[in-house]
């Protein structure tokens, strides 16, 4: 099963390659990571996704529980949530595929934000099947280069993941 | 008043009351080791190859529940420690590791004596360090006392960069430490005591497993309270030994691999196990899905909430301080107004007793060739069951398990985690410079004892009386044991060729050596090292049996009740 895990950790040199090395020393897997400092800059938050038993997931909160920078573990998939990945892609728009892109932008709300008389670069917002469907819908030979952060996650309500 | 970085750091380690550190110079720590000259509070162990160094404060830790501090160079000096830190880890024991690094600015270029320190240790080490600023070495240090020690204990190391130890600033040692990351839970939750306790009462085949969270943790006493009031069966991981007298006659012995044959029926059958700081890890219940396949209750005690539920699903954990929650346990219990049923489990203990009448620990000692299990029996009997008892990894580990009968925690000091051959001598010297009174032995084999035997150097100049007891079967035995049992006897590279005489070999280190090649002479050849040299190391070479192999034995793979017998054979 797949879960999002957010984790709070001391903004720290080197806690980020111990939760990576904790992955990797375990054999769980890391299907995307993001991080980046918090409102309050001595904290990082981390979103991680991942799959396994229930048994593994567990077992991973645990661990990542362990390790001494790591201050909060929250298994977000299990209540509602909202998680989000942003994806910046550069297409080739020349001819008629420069309406043709404008216009599946526009379908999946995606904004152009460097345009040059060749390309696009299109910033989409979405959790990860619509960026996705937006690959899938496009002609792969317009598709210069894509970049996608990986998902961030956030609880739903009331549900906070503060210290 | 402004200090340098090695003053600090000699202060901070003053400030813990550090009475030894464990070490070997160079380079990155000379100003370090300057400190060390210009005072004599803390005194310097220098051994002959830094994993010594890393075993030799490991043990010291292990034995007498103090710290062990050891301290080594960058690069190699950092490299040759890793087993030594990793065996610690391995086995949870708290340690501080002081490490040199190149200067700051040098950092990343690949420096003479340079490695990532951090990252070679980070998966190895409860946590790790690498100071910056001089500013923050004195909380660094502190902090890495505090966390080896907490919660579940482990090593931790601290990398100090040369120019470091040259910076000065103002020095003040923080009285406590708070990390709104860190706060490992001591007490138990009373939910779940109170649901334990339910358990107890109902259990009808109940077995107490304890392993080296109870010696960790120093709660020893507590569990022969629980023991006593309920009762109940007890058996210990390798590393639990001597966490319960294995003379009480509760005590069913060590449980695993080379498990006594009642100690791993029990564990099999009983339909509630009382874990006490233990992991259930494979050496120990064998086959997962074997052992699972069995209905029973347990309970679980442990300060690492991830040592519960990893390989066997558990009916109540429990998180905290064994001591602690063994403590509360037994308070209930004792207030509680029922009882565990009498007549289920004087049944129970019918059947324990059938088990135990199979003495799976017998072995015929005859008249020509010295049996290993002899040897150690005698090695009890000599020193009065009361000695620290050092093992290497191996067959002689098994059988120094087996019979050397520990009844007080901290006495049988061995690496259980990560099987560390070469162990032995090191910790054997930590172990008596932590207990200069006791009677320290090393049972050990021919081949774990070569991968230290360095250190014979060390024990002479610190004049440290250990007595080696050399199993000598002339094999890897273990190993020949396993060639022998599941790969056709085909003894691949098992055999030790070109021994050396150890006997000369202790006398060139200034030792009093000795080879013992007849049963007859076992006896009197122990109480001559323990009476007329008992103040000299004495190397002791026994020539044993080299078809001896240790029984009972769980296959890897096979399931605790699925055992080889020394009468099946
Ligand atoms: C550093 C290290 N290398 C290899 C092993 C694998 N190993 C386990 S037991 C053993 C044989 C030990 O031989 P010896 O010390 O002579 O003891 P014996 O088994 O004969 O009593 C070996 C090679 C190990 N545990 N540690």
């Amino acid at each position: 099963m797949r879960h999002i895990i957010s984790i709070l950790l001391e903004n720290e040199a080197g806690a980020l390659s111990r939760v990576c090395g904790l992955f990797s020393a375990r054999g769980y897997n890391i299907e995307s990571l993001t991080v980046a400092p918090t409102e309050d800059p001595s904290l990082s938050r981390m979103t991680i996704v991942t799959t396994g038993s229930d048994a593994i997931i567990e077992q991973i909160t645990k661990q990542l529980n362990k390790l001494i920078e790591v201050v909060k573990v929250v298994d977000l998939s299990e209540a509602p949530h909202i998680e989000r990945e942003l994806m910046l892609v550069k297409v080739r728009a020349v001819g008629k595929d420069r309406e043709e892109m404008k216009r599946i932008a526009d379908i999946f709300r995606g904004r152009i934000i460097d345009v040059t008389e060749t390309a696009y670069v299109i910033e989409l917002t979405g959790n990860g099947s619509k960026l996705d469907a937006f690959i899938e819908a496009t002609d792969r030979s317009l598709i210069l280069e894509t970049v996608r952060t990986g998902v961030s996650g956030i609880g739903r309500g009331d549900r906070i993941l503060k210290v | 008043m402004q200090l340098t970085g090695a003053e600090i750091v000699i202060r901070c380690l003053q400030e813990e009351n550090v009475d030894y550190v464990f070490g070997y110079p160079g380079g990155s720590v000379l100003y370090i080791y300057d400190e060390l000259f210009k005072q004599d509070k803390i005194k310097h162990v220098l051994v002959r190859h830094e994993q010594a160094a890393v075993h030799a404060a490991d043990a010291y830790s292990r034995s007498s529940n103090k710290m062990g501090v050891c301290m080594v160079t960058s690069g190699p000096g950092v490299t040759n420690a890793v087993t030594g830190i990793a065996t610690a880890y391995m086995d949870s024991i708290p340690m501080v590791v002081l490490t040199g690094q190149v200067p700051t600015h040098y950092i990343g270029e690949d420096a003479f004596q340079e490695c990532d320190t951090v990252g070679i240790t980070r998966p190895c080490v409860k946590h790790n360090f690498l100071v910056k600023d001089v500013r923050d070495l004195a909380v660094t240090l502190k902090k890495a006392f505090y966390l080896a020690k907490t919660g579940r204990p482990g090593p931790v190391l601290v990398d100090i960069p040369k120019d470091i130890t040259t910076h000065k600033c103002a020095f003040e040692y923080p009285k406590s430490i708070e990390m709104r990351s860190y706060n490992p839970v001591v007490k138990g939750h009373p939910g779940q005591i109170k649901k334990a306790v339910q358990l107890i009462l109902d259990a009808k085949r109940p077995l107490i497993y304890a392993g080296g969270g109870v010696i960790l943790s120093n709660s020893s006493s507590g569990l022969i309270k629980l023991a006593h009031l309920l009762g109940f069966p007890v058996t210990n991981t390798l590393m639990g030994l001597g966490g319960y007298p294995s003379t009480d006659g509760q005590f069913l012995g060590m449980l695993g691999m080379h498990g006594t044959y009642e100690a791993n029926m029990a564990m099999q059958t009983a339909d509630l196990i009382v874990a006490v700081g233990a992991r259930f890890d494979d050496r120990v219940i064998g086959n997962q899905v074997h052992f699972a396949s069995v209905p029973r209750k347990i309970i679980h005690i442990d300060i690492d909430p991830s040592s519960i539920s990893k390989r066997v699903k558990v009916e109540v954990p429990i998180v905290g301080d064994v001591g602690e929650v063994l403590e509360e346990l037994c308070k209930q219990l004792s207030a509680h107004k029922d009882k565990p049923e009498p007549k289920a489990l004087a049944a129970w203990w019918k059947d324990i007793d059938a088990w135990r009448s199979k003495k799976s620990l017998k072995y015929k000692q005859g008249k020509e060739i010295i049996m290993p299990q002899y040897v150690v029996e005698k090695l009890y009997e000599i020193t009065g069951g009361d000695a620290f008892i050092t093992s290497d990894v191996g067959q002689h580990q098994m059988w120094a398990a087996q019979y050397y009968k520990f009844d007080k925690p901290r006495r049988w000091i061995n690496s259980g985690g990560l099987g560390t051959m070469g162990v032995g001598l090191p910790y054997a010297m930590g172990v008596k410079l932590a207990n200069p009174k006791a009677t320290v032995a090393c049972i050990t084999g021919e081949g774990s004892i070569q991968m230290n035997i360095q250190e014979l150097s060390t024990a002479k100049q610190f004049r440290l009386p250990i007595k080696i007891i050399n199993l000598n079967n002339r094999y890897l035995g273990m190993v020949r044991q396993w060639q022998e049992m599941f790969h056709g006897n085909r003894y691949a590279e098992s055999y030790v060729d070109a021994l050396p005489d150890f006997v000369k070999l202790a006398e060139a280190y200034g030792h009093v050596g000795m080879k013992i090649e007849r049963p007859a002479d076992v006896e009197p050849a122990l109480r001559e090292a323990f009476t007329k040299h008992k103040n000299d190391l004495v190397f002791m070479d026994f020539m044993t049996d080299q078809t001896a192999n240790v029984y009972p034995m769980v296959a890897a793979g096979k399931g605790l009740s699925e055992m080889i017998l020394a009468e099946d054979l």
